[in-house]
């Protein structure tokens, strides 16, 4: 790093420097990496609009989820590794809307409207909780995951829902692990307006949901609630000196962060095709995390363009280095790649000098 | 008067170890359920006793030092079986194997302690998240050395270890050689129990240097530093260096645990064995009635035996009481994080109580030298 800081004769150089240091310069090598990998795709014998397609559409299944770091990562909670809790709510929804009987495009709004009432109510406990640790956040809330998890595991074999299509066939009860969306909300929003260009395709209507949202968390964040809440994560003291109300205003992160995640993961299974229930919760929470930060994002700064490169930067590279590296050295190193940039991305970030809020 | 005082005092014992009361309780209604007799129960809490508590007692030194709860006592189980996968290779069984294991082990502890306690200097305040993500970084590297360097450029000649494409080791190493030779030197037999007594030797053996190591002038800096490091660095000490050495110590002891726990199972399960291993760990403390910054040797076998308990009961508690064994499997796995949770919380608010209250009583001498 000190060799970014000296300055030479030459202006260019400095100048290339300067854009490094603004940058960082991990985020500089994973975009290098994905370039390079995108140059080598054809290659090694794969369509790069095929690959471009993958990836966008990969992009559009974990922008909401990565979107609901913000609000927490705003007002001074730190990365929401509690993304789980959210993510339940939406399993909650989701798996109501189809016990309902709703079906087609309407059963992802019906899911949405289901989740929201868990979001809100499992989200304000959550607020609560955080507002009582302060400074001590992302482990409770990694925790908080978890046990939230491992309950609902119970949970779903344990609630009354009755659907054939969802619960298990020789006992009548019980979720099953994976339940199809086929006839339900499968594809609800990518379907819409989708774009087909040879081997490109574009799901238009997904990333045009995220852009709403991501629009609307803007628009928030420019409001005086909004304002507030970045005053609270940037320095609470003078925030508190403001007049501002420091735990409503966290609180009303977290619920958001919250609902965000829950909407996230509809989104997701509508892309992906399936509802997992059980234990596939579990994980989700460092995958967005790791994009974020990959996005240039603080633990305790975050914008909406952050999550637009960073998730691009992540998804590119999950979905890329299996093509290219396995037809390259025939060895599939991606997963052992994808572990070690991400995880290093995020103990990178907790590295960063930042102030932690008391 | 003072039947009101004692009644406090069992409040006062009851409130400050809830986590231990509570698990009593789910045991003490668990087990007549269960339908266990209460010789293979012993016979199972004893093996485990014997199979856990190396590793959990490495937790404690990094707790002495203020680091908290050190998650990334993984990263000596990883060291660890790095060492057994390799003495297996060079097919060197029993105790001499062992032996051998742990000192391959410790350069690789210490090497990945080193790093561990620099990050955790770097990121102060967020020992524990960075531990636990640590956890994750260096698990993508061992992958990355024992799936794809060994056998390619780390010799690997066995072929019951090595994958058939020619590198990288297969799922599960079998320690059949060395299963339980451990526990089975000088094991006595009680009434249809086994009772390791060499194993038992070494666990005491190591409470005896935690013991000792308290008194020394090391362990007192630590101590130190983990009730405030200002105050420490200003007394002379070297505030960064010993914290590295209290993670390097626990890894290396995570290390020797990882080895104790893995010939008493008799199979290694490369890519697996290590993920849960912290978190069970971890739990066992505090389910003793440990906190993030105080910690004892008594709590680490109150802690190991109750969970444990809980552990063998609650699938079969499950089974009779729901009819189905997946809700006490999931039942135990809830009650581990929940554990972690609810200790995290009680200890984060007890910090801000504190440091509440010291700013309050600040402010009242102030206000009393202001008159």
């Amino acid at each position: 790093m000190s060799e970014l800081t000296k300055s030479s004769g030459n202006p260019i150089v400095d100048k290339i420097r300067a854009f490094a240091r603004s940058f960082g310069l991990p985020r500089l090598i994973i975009a290098g990496f994905l370039l390079l990998l995108f140059i080598m795709a054809p290659f090694v014998g794969a369509n790069f609009f095929t690959q471009l397609s993958n990836t966008l559409n990969r992009f559009s299944w974990n922008a909401v989820l990565v979107l609901s770091m913000v609000p927490m990562i705003h007002s001074g909670c730190g990365l929401n590794f509690g993304l789980p809790l959210g993510i339940i709510a939406g399993l909650l929804g989701g798996t109501m809307a189809i016990e309902v009987g709703a079906t087609g495009f309407a059963s992802f709004w019906v899911a949405v409207l289901f989740a929201t009432p868990f979001a809100l109510v499992l989200g304000g406990l959550y607020g609560f909780l955080l507002n009582k640790i302060k400074g001590g956040e992302m482990m409770i809330a990694t925790y908080v995951g978890f046990s939230s998890v491992s309950l609902m595991c119970m949970m779903w074999l344990l609630l009354p829902y009755h659907s054939p299509n969802m619960v298990w066939g020789y006992a009548g009860k019980g979720l099953r692990t994976t339940i199809s969306l086929e006839g339900y909300y499968n594809g609800a929003l990518a379907n819409f307006l989708q774009i087909n260009i040879g081997h490109l395709s574009i799901p238009v209507g997904t990333l045009l949901f995220f852009a709403l949202l991501a629009f609307g968390i803007w628009a928030f964040l420019h409001t005086k609630t909004g304002t507030a809440m970045t005053a609270v994560g940037s320095n609470p003291n003078f925030a508190r000196a403001a007049g501002i109300n420091i735990d409503r205003t966290r609180l009303l992160s977290v619920i958001l962060s919250t609902w965000l995640g829950a909407v996230g993961i509809l989104v997701y299974e509508q892309g992906f095709g399936f509802i997992q229930l059980y234990m596939a919760p579990f994980n989700m929470a460092l995958p967005a995390v790791s994009a974020i930060l990959i996005g240039g994002a603080t633990v305790n700064k975050a914008t909406i363009t952050n999550v637009i490169i960073g998730t691009f930067l992540f998804q590119g590279i999950v979905t890329m280095t299996p093509t290219v590296m396995n037809s390259m050295i025939h060895m599939d190193m991606s997963e052992v790649i994808r572990v070690i940039a991400s995880n290093g991305m995020i103990i990178y970030a907790l590295t960063r000098k930042s102030e932690v809020s008391r | 008067m003072k039947e009101k005082s004692f009644a406090s005092k069992i409040w006062n014992l009851f409130r400050n170890n809830s986590v231990p009361f509570m698990f009593i309780i789910i045991c003490a209604v668990c087990i007549p359920i269960s339908g266990f007799s209460l010789n293979y129960l012993l016979a199972e809490i004893i093996t485990r006793i014997a199979r856990n508590s190396f590793l959990i007692l490495s937790l404690l030194i990094p707790i002495m030092a203020g680091m908290g709860l050190n998650f990334g006592m993984t990263l000596g189980a990883m060291a660890g079986e790095i060492g057994l996968i390799l003495v297996s290779d060079w097919q060197i069984w029993g105790i001499p194997g062992m032996v051998l294991a742990m000192i391959i082990s410790i350069p690789i502890s210490v090497l990945l302690g080193v790093i561990c306690g620099k990050i955790m200097n770097l990121a102060r305040g967020r020992e524990m998240i960075t531990g636990y993500i640590m956890n994750y970084f260096i698990n993508g590297i061992y992958q990355l050395i024992v799936l794809y360097a060994m056998g390619a450029i780390i010799p690997i000649v066995h072929s019951s270890i090595i994958l058939p494409r020619g590198y990288g080791i297969r799922n599960t190493v079998s320690l059949l050689s060395m299963r339980q030779s451990l526990d089975n030197l000088l094991a006595i037999r009680f009434g249809g129990i086994k009772i390791p007594v060499m194993t038992f030797a070494v666990v005491a053996l190591l409470c005896l240097f935690i013991v000792w190591f308290r008194k020394t002038k090391l362990g007192q800096d630590m101590r130190a530093v983990g009730q405030d490091m200002e105050v420490a660095r200003a007394a002379g000490i070297d505030v960064e260096r010993t914290r590295i050495i209290s993670i390097v110590m626990s890894t290396v002891l995570a290390g020797f645990g990882m080895i104790i726990y893995l010939q008493n199972m008799g199979n290694l399960s490369t890519y697996t064995a290590h993920s849960q291993i912290g978190m069970f760990c971890i739990a066992a403390l505090l389910v003793g009635g440990a906190s993030v910054d105080r910690a004892s040797i008594g709590n680490v076998f109150l802690g190991v035996t109750l969970f444990h308990l809980m552990f063998i009961v609650a699938p079969s508690a499950g089974t009779v009481l729901m009819g189905d064994s997946m809700i006490g499997e999931y039942f135990r796995v809830f009650v581990s994080y929940a554990v972690i949770t609810f200790a995290l919380i009680m200890y984060e608010t007890k910090k801000r109580r504190t440091s509440s209250l010291a700013g309050r009583e600040l402010a009242l001498a102030q206000k009393e030298a202001d008159k």
